[in-house]
């Protein structure tokens, strides 16, 4: 009746085997011989601290880890008194537009801020529209370069995340708590200091942390509008990447001091979480009320400029975009110039993006709905290493993440830099542990039984997950790509590293662009870059239901 | 034709953690045979264990004599029904249950022949079209079911199949499992941790408890024939007296004492504790006997059901109490709360356990029948 024998090979022992590989090859190696290099001497490749000791001695170093920190904590602190009450305000109180001001909030979320820190250059930057205006009446307008001009860019750029976790917190609170506190006797401003603050607390440090991160680790807005002001981002590009005396075990050191802050930084977050968190069941959220006279004016007022300033990016690179030039200048009049150049010149940008941008978005859905199976339901090896990838991301930026690839994959067996592959490989393991934290809660939220009965009728493992679980698990994990796509196509901080001539992405090309001031092309470039964002937001929002995103 | 199922020597380990030390137990052809314990006493790990779900660190599985422990779950030609139904919620009712049959290429106009009748059978042939979210849960559990037989599986097993559904809806299912199952005649096995439904829907019962079978009997043995204390208080409502046996005597105290035919041959005076069901305790009729107070009584139509503080003899458990039924038809008189009376046991009835090893002290009973 049964064929006698050994037990043959179980699908998921390979699968997890096979993964276990891609692993090693793909993020222990290269974070490994990152960090070796660090403490290799460039001239003898001896190891040695030497390459510490020269950043910690000279001024113009670690000046560059003083200002990192600078502008993390104003910025993080300024995107908090932004960002809460603008949560506060647009879940406990009927704003009008409501929906609208979401939708653009979460547009000037994922464009990338790079393109921010070019629109305010526009504006405000030495030949500005508006600094020009000011000019002419003899007014002096602030500079924007430099330390002023990075916190109001990552600010814009960066309180929407705030402002999405938190009100997302807010809408988890159940209105009955807010009900027994009134009950007890509490004012409705204490409910705010006693009740709702500790409420979103852990939402709240976990945005903290984002944001933080954020702005630790970009790398386009210095570049473009930091100017003097020097941060580790640009200093690890800028000793990589020069063309005279680059030094890649100088680079790797000072990206290991970098990923020790970050390192700690997000042990230390997740140990004050986890101590805090606590479980709600919301059954009735908090029904927002309406406000009146000048209370209503000023939130009102309060949130259409904030929302206005943070679009105002996206408005004005529409807008020259459709202007004539003259070489770099603008003149006056309209005209379709700038596409027509991009089109004629940097047509293959616009294919490598969505290309590129297909193929990662292909291999992490796959590669994340596979290892969320075998950490979830096999409880293997793989469900540490889990934790691993998943805080990746937060501890390599891009711009380290870039060096780490281009270094490891430069020399044989797996010879792929300047190829494609090796930009496709940094987007799959920026975007990866996003959406496999998003199937890892939908899976948990799959029986294993109707898996189980699939078996038990006969169809082997390998087949019952694709035929039944993956089915049911892929409209969640997909819309959640969607919003990995989008932040693919907007990136600049690895590509920029990792590109040649023939793989050039969208971004890298308005980052190009802009520095060698065609501000036409490069504003042509972001509309195009900006309206696929829109599109695919708004199929996100078409394929969820929803007008809004949970982070 | 039908399949037995021989389970030898089985043991099941997490780790550190014994699920299952050593268990062997042997499942007739065509039986109805339920593993009833309460919550982890293992009975869900043996029947994922039978369905090649859980791994076997020791002992055998045979389906008829053939050991199965290495054939693969896919292979074993199991029919199962899960706690949760677990249909595929992607597929309509007709295509759920045609999934294992495509799997068995099974040619289309017998395929068609055999959804058709079980859809009949299970009672569900008008939502055959629909998707499984528009079904109650009693629905879901017959295509779960029908999905389980319409493959011919060599055996059916099923995860408290009931236990999500309400009370009402429970009773119908499980006389309409039982009739399916009779009608096919296929070796069935069953989970469940509810007595009641253990005893109405079962051939034979095993009642597990920390990975051990207790007791493997009929529902009539286990429930008159508890072979030890834990199955005699697991199944119904026993109160135990702390007791002792001097021959075929057992002496409740110093005022009470019954004499029992039914007791295993002496070996002297020894402690006992007698299981004492709520209707198997008679108000005495005569000044003999325990007697009692009523702490509480509560009417529920048919019956008045009493708890009583006895006087004189010592009570097993927290409060020492004696639950007793009086069935209203044959009552003389009512009592309530603070009202004594005398009561005295019904001998042919009562169990009574050894209290060194906790086995019954009641002659022909035993742990496997």
């Amino acid at each position: 009746m049964f064929k006698k024998g050994r037990r043959p090979l179980d699908f998921w022992t390979v699968i997890t085997a096979l993964l276990f590989v891609l692993f090693l090859i793909f993020l222990v190696a290269p974070l490994l011989s990152l960090l070796l290099s660090g403490f290799r001497s460039p001239e003898t490749n001896a190891f040695t601290l030497d390459n510490f000791r020269r950043f910690f001695q000279k001024k113009y170093y670690y000046q560059a880890l003083g200002n990192s920190f600078a502008i993390s904590f104003s910025v993080t602190a300024l995107v908090l008194l932004v960002g809460v009450p603008l949560a506060y305000l647009m879940t406990f109180f009927h704003i009008k537009g409501k929906g609208f001001v979401q939708i653009l909030i979460i547009i000037s979320m994922l464009s990338p801020s790079f393109i921010g820190a070019y629109s305010w250059i526009l504006l405000l930057g030495r030949s500005g529209v508006v600094t020009k205006f000011f000019a002419h009446l003899g007014i002096q307008t602030p500079t924007i370069y430099g330390f002023g001009g990075m916190l109001l860019v990552f600010t814009l750029k960066l309180f929407p995340l705030v402002y999405l976790y938190v009100s997302g917190a807010m809408k988890k609170i159940d209105t009955s708590l807010v009900e027994a506190s009134s009950s007890l006797g509490c004012k409705p401003v204490r409910n705010v200091i006693t009740l709702i603050m500790p409420l979103i607390l852990p939402t709240l440090l976990a945005a903290v942390l984002m944001v933080f991160m954020n702005s630790l680790a970009d790398f386009g807005t210095p570049m473009l509008i930091g100017e003097g002001f020097r941060v580790m981002p640009v200093l690890v590009y800028k000793e990589f990447m020069s063309e005279v005396g680059s030094n890649a075990n100088f680079a790797a050191s000072i990206a290991i001091i970098i990923i020790c802050v970050t390192t700690g930084l997000y042990l230390l977050q997740r140990r004050v979480v986890n101590k805090m968190s606590f479980r709600m069941t919301t059954i009735k959220s908090i029904e927002p009320k309406t406000l009146t006279g000048v209370k209503g004016f000023f939130a009102h007022l309060y949130i259409y400029g904030i929302v206005l300033l943070a679009i105002i990016p996206q408005i004005t690179v529409i807008y020259t975009s459709f202007l004539k030039t003259n070489g770099s200048v603008f003149v006056s009049g309209f005209s379709l110039n700038s596409y027509r150049t991009m089109f004629s010149k940097m047509a293959s940008t616009i294919g490598n993006t969505y290309l590129y941008s297909f193929a990662a978005i292909i291999i992490i859905v796959i590669l994340a709905m596979l290892m969320a199976y075998v950490s979830v339901r096999r409880r293997n090896v793989f469900t540490s290493i889990l934790d691993i990838v998943t805080m990746f991301p937060y501890i390599i930026s891009g711009s380290i993440l870039g060096i780490m690839l281009l270094m490891a994959f430069n020399k044989p067996p797996l010879m792929i830099s300047g190829t494609a592959m090796i930009i496709i490989l940094a987007f799959v393991i920026r975007r990866l542990p996003h959406t496999l934290r998003s199937s890892v809660a939908i899976l948990y939220q799959i029986n294993p039984s109707v898996e189980e009965a699939a078996i038990s009728l006969g169809e082997s493992p390998g087949k019952a997950f694709f035929k039944v679980t993956a089915v049911m698990m892929i409209p969640g994990v997909l819309s959640g790509a969607i919003l990995s796509w989008i932040s693919i196509i907007n990136e600049l901080s690895a590509s920029i590293i990792l590109h040649t001539g023939s793989t050039k992405t969208m971004s890298v090309a308005i980052y190009n662009e802009v520095f060698r001031a065609s501000y036409g092309t490069a504003a042509a470039i972001s509309t195009v870059l900006t309206v696929t964002t829109v599109a695919a937001l708004l199929i996100f929002f078409k394929a969820t239901g929803k007008k809004e995103i949970s982070l | 034709m039908s399949t037995g199922i021989q389970i030898r020597n089985l043991a099941k380990r997490y780790g550190d953690l014994t699920i299952i030390p050593d268990l062997s137990v042997e499942i007739m052809s065509g039986e109805f045979f339920t593993l009833l314990g309460p919550s982890g006493c293992g009975k869900t790990t043996l029947l994922r264990m039978i369905a090649g779900f859980n791994s076997i660190e020791n002992g055998t599985i045979a389906f008829n004599n053939q050991v199965i422990n290495h054939v693969p779950a896919h292979k074993r030609n199991i029919g199962m029904v899960f706690q949760n139904y677990a249909i595929f919620p992607h597929l309509s009712v007709r295509e759920n249950v045609k999934y294992g049959l495509k799997l068995r290429k099974i040619p289309k106009k017998e395929m068609n022949e055999r959804v058709d009748q079980i859809l009949e059978v299970t009672q569900i042939k008008e939502y055959a079209d629909r998707l499984p979210e528009n079904l109650s849960g009693g629905q879901q559990q017959r295509v779960a079911l029908a999905r389980a037989i319409v493959v011919h599986p060599t055996v059916l097993l099923m995860d408290e199949p009931l236990s999500n559904l309400d009370a009402k809806l429970r009773l119908d299912m499980r006389s309409a499992i039982r009739e399916i199952q009779k009608d096919i005649g296929i070796t069935t096995v069953y989970v469940t941790h509810d007595q009641e439904e253990a005893l109405a829907i079962s051939d034979r019962i095993a009642v597990m408890n920390d990975g051990v079978i207790q007791q493997i009997g009929s529902p009539h043995t286990i429930y008159t024939r508890p072979a030890n204390l834990f199955v005699g208080g697991f199944i119904g409502h026993s109160s135990f007296f702390a007791a002792k046996r001097k021959g075929n005597c057992v002496v409740f105290s110093d005022q009470y004492q019954v004499e029992m035919s039914n007791l295993v041959s002496d070996c002297g005076e020894q402690d006992v504790y007698v299981g004492v069901r709520p209707e198997e305790i008679l108000i005495s009729a005569n000044e003999t006997g325990i007697p009692a107070i009523v702490k509480r009584s509560t009417f529920l139509g048919r019956y008045i059901h009493y708890v009583l503080e006895c006087q004189g003899c010592t009570l097993l458990g927290e409060h020492k109490d004696l639950e007793f039924t009086q069935e209203i038809n044959v009552a003389e008189r009512t009592y309530s709360s603070g009202d004594s009376m005398m009561i005295q046991v019904n001998t042919k009835s009562i169990n009574v356990f050894s209290a060194s090893d906790q086995t019954s002290l009641i002659e022909g009973v035993s742990r496997n029948v």
